[in-house]
């Protein structure tokens, strides 16, 4: 199964690469975009089959090593 | 001085960083491979040098934080042995929870390459017993993450504390946001544990100890380090 | 079994008369493979088929050349039993096509050239040229082609000490990103690529093969299906990671004795690295292609012989050293597999499922391999310009304030400082000068100056004039640090060789370099060409960039430019003739870009830096600029803004009048500091020398004044010279 691995920055941690990339697309004449928090994106091919058990395994990987959860949070999605 | 430098995979000051603790302890000091658990008998102060461990993927230092040899530095560092973390190496104490707070992206986005000044915020420390109170000092920094970050409260207490080492300031000792090279929080440039046997630091002290290159402000941390640890 | 068509023929880029050769020579119709094969072997980045007979006239031997062109990268005695090994080469087109990527990759070609010989890098520079900045993709480029090579090399740890940016409208369509690498190896243990040993097993290390950069022109080939456009990516992508891990390896495996031949996997990956092996060695290569690391899955021989990714190295090993080999590469966490030995035959045979998929003698593929004589014409005379009929300065410290904030003329700070160029703490004259300088370490007190140069806007008004310049402003440059210029590299950068013109712009440039490299006995040692960079079908303007390397004995008798004290007295060696054909105040100021460009005098040229090397290297002069582009009052202005101290000046007696004395670009001179009682010694040195020097003023204050009369502020210059680019990166 295939596990997918949203990791961003927690709001109220400054978010240098957001900023800019906010300021780019003002420039670039699309307006009206109000914040860009940027992140990573992380497609696991797991052999396991079990959705919960995938889970869990998934979890310890982001507290461990996918996300530094002092400034990062993580969403995972199981297809 | 007993000095163990960790190689870990993209390293690359870690000859830098030996020689400048040879000149001050006329010790050479011993190459520790990332992969080895255990740390050299009676190993003094470990190093954890500059460079781009594990290409910087994932997130600088996230990597090498949890390579084999980091249970051995943990507990040296809980032993209360003395831990030195340069660039790279700062990075990864700071994944590994060895000092407080983050690493992030430069404010510029840019890698940065020059001479910075600091100010020395605490002299009562074994890496910093050279140096004059509020001493001035310059030195080179190098990296794309270096942009010191964690929340208020933390700040105050590592404040409050004496944990923080050096600011960044401008040639005249003027802690101003133009002086810092990556947007710190509060111009921090290096922090130590709350123990003060740890520092962590993104300038390269190393790369400045001999006037030929530019100047030997940097060697005064290697100079207090050998004093303190002879 | 695929069959060669004339349309998949012209798709790999071989001419009607070079597919008979290739019949001519197989004896029957090649597989794709093969077809393949020959296809990037004869294209001109691995024939030069239309340069080769041109690049001949360059001079490639001296006392101190232990191995000339031919090779990964030059390599030269600098004492000790010590060797300095580099070679610069271009990456343009990739880097306009996608900057970061085509840029890093670049850098990393290059340093595996080096690190390939058994030398340890020390050392990057890049020179870069761009289209006019007001072109709408130039930010871009700039800024992912200098966030590319730094992302390379600070990686690798490799300090980037030089290089140079300028700008002209004619780069607009096609940038040039050329990147040299210095390396120092010890004598006895420097490594070619001729393979040799019947039997001995040929290795793969490094990365897996993937399908980068498998070129446009393949695409074709009937084998390939409908989802071509994502299985076949042509941008490669450097990971510099890897390569870090691969110069470790690489290096503590050529400490020891294992390695026969080596060579790394360049443009044309596994193809041009055996055949070059087999052909060197006068041997046959067997490939078993199944055995090859592969990334993706139903990779084809033809893949992955055609393969890009980078990254990787070929090696023949002697025979029962693959254990020990293989051990150092899986410790570093790299690929390693034998894929095939040496034989006896001639041939490259390749093997893939059983099957045979190749099978070409290497001999008649090499040595038959295309060579042109192309049709050229010599780049007409322009008339030299006489310096008084161009509009003058009423105010020369405007005008230089104008000129320092020129895209040529600024700062390259914003360059400079994204590039790590202190790991390894060898740094001994840091960039912007004029040569960068680093130590060579385990040696008492040596130290290596490098520099890139060129000028191509004087090349385009006279290849043979410009190719000269080009060699000598290394030269002035090594010298002005306190160097001995050793040889050179050169990455020839052009347009359309088909064009006549074009080709008279290369053979002349040829002509002057030649020219110039014999009277100052320095060699060519390396090099690479690069053609068909074109704006809109016009040629960019010809570039042949040149890397130079000069030994200093005692790095602690080294000058740089900076003004060091105030009341130190200017000289200026070398004639002024207010030479402004082709120079940067006439296109900047007088808004045009005619006149023949200055000449060379290639005897004043090595009596001047003769002299001027004596001094430093006596410890008679620490504080020493070569006059290069913008003039001479634009170098006064360098030394003075890199050290903080003004200058007074004063126009000696001259006919010259004062904005082409000022801003000519007469070539041979160099700017010293002294201490004024050191004067009259130097002055009469330069006498018995036959070296003109002059006094032109005195350092110190906050200004830099003329006469008396024109004077600008050091801190308005500061602003003009800083400003531009942080400026128009930021816009």
């Amino acid at each position: 199964m295939k596990a997918r691995v949203h990791v961003t920055l927690k709001y109220g941690v400054l978010d240098p690469q957001g900023k800019a990339i906010a300021g780019a697309l003002g420039s670039l004449g699309f307006s009206g975009v109000e914040d860009v928090r940027q992140g990573k994106y992380l497609e696991l091919e797991l052999a396991e089959t079990d959705a919960d058990k995938a889970r869990e395994q998934v979890k310890a990987m982001c507290e461990k090593l996918l996300a530094n959860t002092v400034i990062e949070n993580y969403a995972i999605e199981l297809v | 001085m007993k000095a163990a430098v960790v190689v870990f995979p993209g390293s690359n000051r870690e000859r830098d960083i030996a020689l400048a603790l040879q000149r001050a302890s006329y010790t050479r000091p011993v190459y520790v491979w990332h992969g080895e658990t255990e740390l050299p008998a009676g190993t003094d102060l470990v190093v954890l040098p500059g460079g781009f461990s594990h290409g910087d993927y994932l997130r600088c230092g996230a990597m090498a934080a949890l390579s084999p040899i980091m249970d051995a530095v943990k507990a040296h560092a809980a032993r209360g042995g003395y831990v030195l973390g340069v660039c790279n190496g700062f990075q990864i104490l700071a994944e590994a929870r060895l000092v407080p707070g983050v690493l992030m992206r430069n404010a510029s986005l840019r890698f940065v390459c020059r001479d910075v000044h600091l100010k020395v915020e605490a002299t009562d420390t074994a890496f910093t017993g050279g140096f004059k109170p509020g001493q001035v000092v310059r030195v080179p920094v190098a990296h794309a993450e270096g942009n010191y970050f964690t929340d208020d409260e933390t700040l105050n207490r590592i404040e409050g504390e004496g944990q923080v080492a050096f600011r960044y300031c401008d040639a005249d000792g003027a802690v101003t946001e133009a002086a810092s090279p990556n947007g710190s929080a509060r111009n921090i440039a290096g922090v130590f544990n709350a123990g003060r046997n740890v520092l962590g630091m993104m300038p390269h002290p190393e790369n400045m100890t001999e006037d030929v290159v530019g100047g030997t402000d940097g060697a005064i941390l290697f100079d207090s380090l050998a004093k303190a640890l002879a | 079994m695929t069959k060669i068509t004339p349309e998949i023929v012209a798709e790999h880029g071989l001419a009607p008369d070079e597919y008979a050769r290739v019949l001519e020579i197989m004896g029957r119709e090649p597989s794709i493979t093969e077809l393949g094969i020959f296809s990037v072997m004869w294209s001109e980045h691995c024939s030069y088929k239309s340069s080769r007979l041109h690049l001949k006239k360059l001079p490639t031997t001296g006392p101190q050349v232990i191995c000339g062109p031919g090779e990964n990268a030059g390599v030269v005695d600098i004492g000790d039993g010590l060797a300095a090994v580099f070679k610069m080469e271009s990456h343009n087109h990739p880097s306009y096509i996608e900057p970061y990527q085509g840029a890093a990759t670049g850098v990393g070609g290059i340093l595996r050239d080096v690190f390939t010989m058994g030398a340890r890098p020390i050392a990057i520079l890049d020179p870069l040229r761009f289209g006019s900045p007001e072109h709408p993709k130039m930010r871009h480029l700039v800024s992912g082609v200098v966030a590319g090579i730094g992302g390379y090399g600070n990686c690798m740890g490799i300090p980037n000490v030089g290089g140079e940016c300028t700008f002209h409208a004619a780069f607009d369509g096609n940038i040039l990103v050329n990147a040299m690498t210095v390396g120092i190896a010890q004598q006895d243990k420097i490594f070619y690529s001729a393979a040799a040993g019947v039997g001995n097993p040929v290795v793969y290390v490094g990365s897996k093969t993937g399908r980068d950069g498998i070129h446009g022109a393949t695409m074709a080939s009937a084998e390939f299906d409908e989802k071509s456009e994502e299985k076949r990516p042509t941008v490669q992508v450097g990971d510099p990671f890897v390569e870090k891990l691969l110069l470790e390896a690489c290096l503590e495996l050529m400490a020891g004795d294992a390695i026969v031949a080596i060579q790394d996997m360049g443009a044309a990956g596994l193809t041009s690295s055996s055949v070059e092996m087999a052909s060197k060695g006068g041997v046959g290569i067997e490939l078993i292609m199944d055995d090859v690391p592969q990334r993706e899955t139903g990779m084809t021989a033809y893949e992955m012989m055609l393969s890009e990714s980078q990254e990787r190295m070929l090696m023949v090993l002697k025979p029962g050293r693959e254990d020990q080999a293989r051990a150092i590469f899986e410790k570093w966490g790299l690929a390693f597999a034998v894929i095939g030995k040496v034989t006896d035959t001639g041939h490259l045979v390749l093997k893939h499922k059983g099957e045979v998929v190749g099978d070409i003698p290497v001999g008649p593929l090499t040595d038959q391999s295309p060579l042109y004589d192309r049709p050229w014409e010599r780049t007409p005379k322009r008339a030299v310009i006489d310096a008084a009929t161009v509009k003058g300065s009423d105010d020369l410290g405007a005008t230089l304030e104008t000129l320092l904030g020129t895209p040529d003329l600024c700062s390259k700070r914003w360059i400079v400082e994204q590039y790590d160029h202190l790991v390894g703490g060898d740094t001994i004259v840091r960039p912007g000068g004029d040569a960068a300088v680093v130590r060579v370490r385990d040696t008492a007190t040596k130290g290596l100056a490098m520099t890139t140069d060129c000028t191509p806007r004087y090349c385009l008004a006279d290849p043979v004039e410009g190719g000269k310049q080009a060699v000598v402003e290394t030269y002035r440059n090594i010298t002005a640090v306190g160097g001995l210029p050793l040889a050179i590299t050169d990455c020839m950068n052009f347009g359309n060789p088909q064009r006549p013109n074009i080709m008279g712009q290369f053979v002349g440039a040829i002509e002057g370099m030649a020219e110039a490299c014999l009277a100052l006995d320095y060699p060519v040692v390396s090099g690479n060409v690069s053609l068909y960079n074109e704006t809109m079908g016009t040629g960019v303007q010809p570039t042949p960039a040149i890397g130079g390397v000069g030994l200093l004995e005692d790095y602690t008798r080294s000058a740089s430019i900076r003004f060091k004290a105030a009341a130190e007295t200017i000289l200026l060696v070398g004639e002024t003739a207010g030479w402004l054909g082709a120079s940067i105040y006439l296109r900047e100021i007088a808004g045009s870009e005619d006149g023949a460009p200055p000449p060379v005098d290639l005897a004043a040229e090595k009596r001047n830096g003769d002299f001027v090397r004596g001094l430093i290297r006596h410890g008679e002069v620490v504080t020493c600029h070569d006059v290069a582009d913008g003039g001479l009052l634009v170098a006064v202005a360098e030394m003075a803004l890199a050290g903080g101290i003004g200058a007074t000046l004063s126009t000696p007696e001259t006919e010259v009048p004062p904005h082409a004395f000022w801003f000519g670009e007469d070539q041979g001179r160099y700017l010293m500091a002294v201490p004024p009682d050191r004067v009259e010694a130097i002055l009469d040195q330069a006498k018995a020398a036959d070296v003109p020097v002059t006094v032109i003023g005195t350092t110190g204050g906050a200004a830099i004044s003329v006469d008396g009369r024109h004077k600008v502020s050091m801190s308005a210059l500061r602003e003009a010279h800083e400003g531009w680019l942080p400026r128009y990166m930021a816009s």
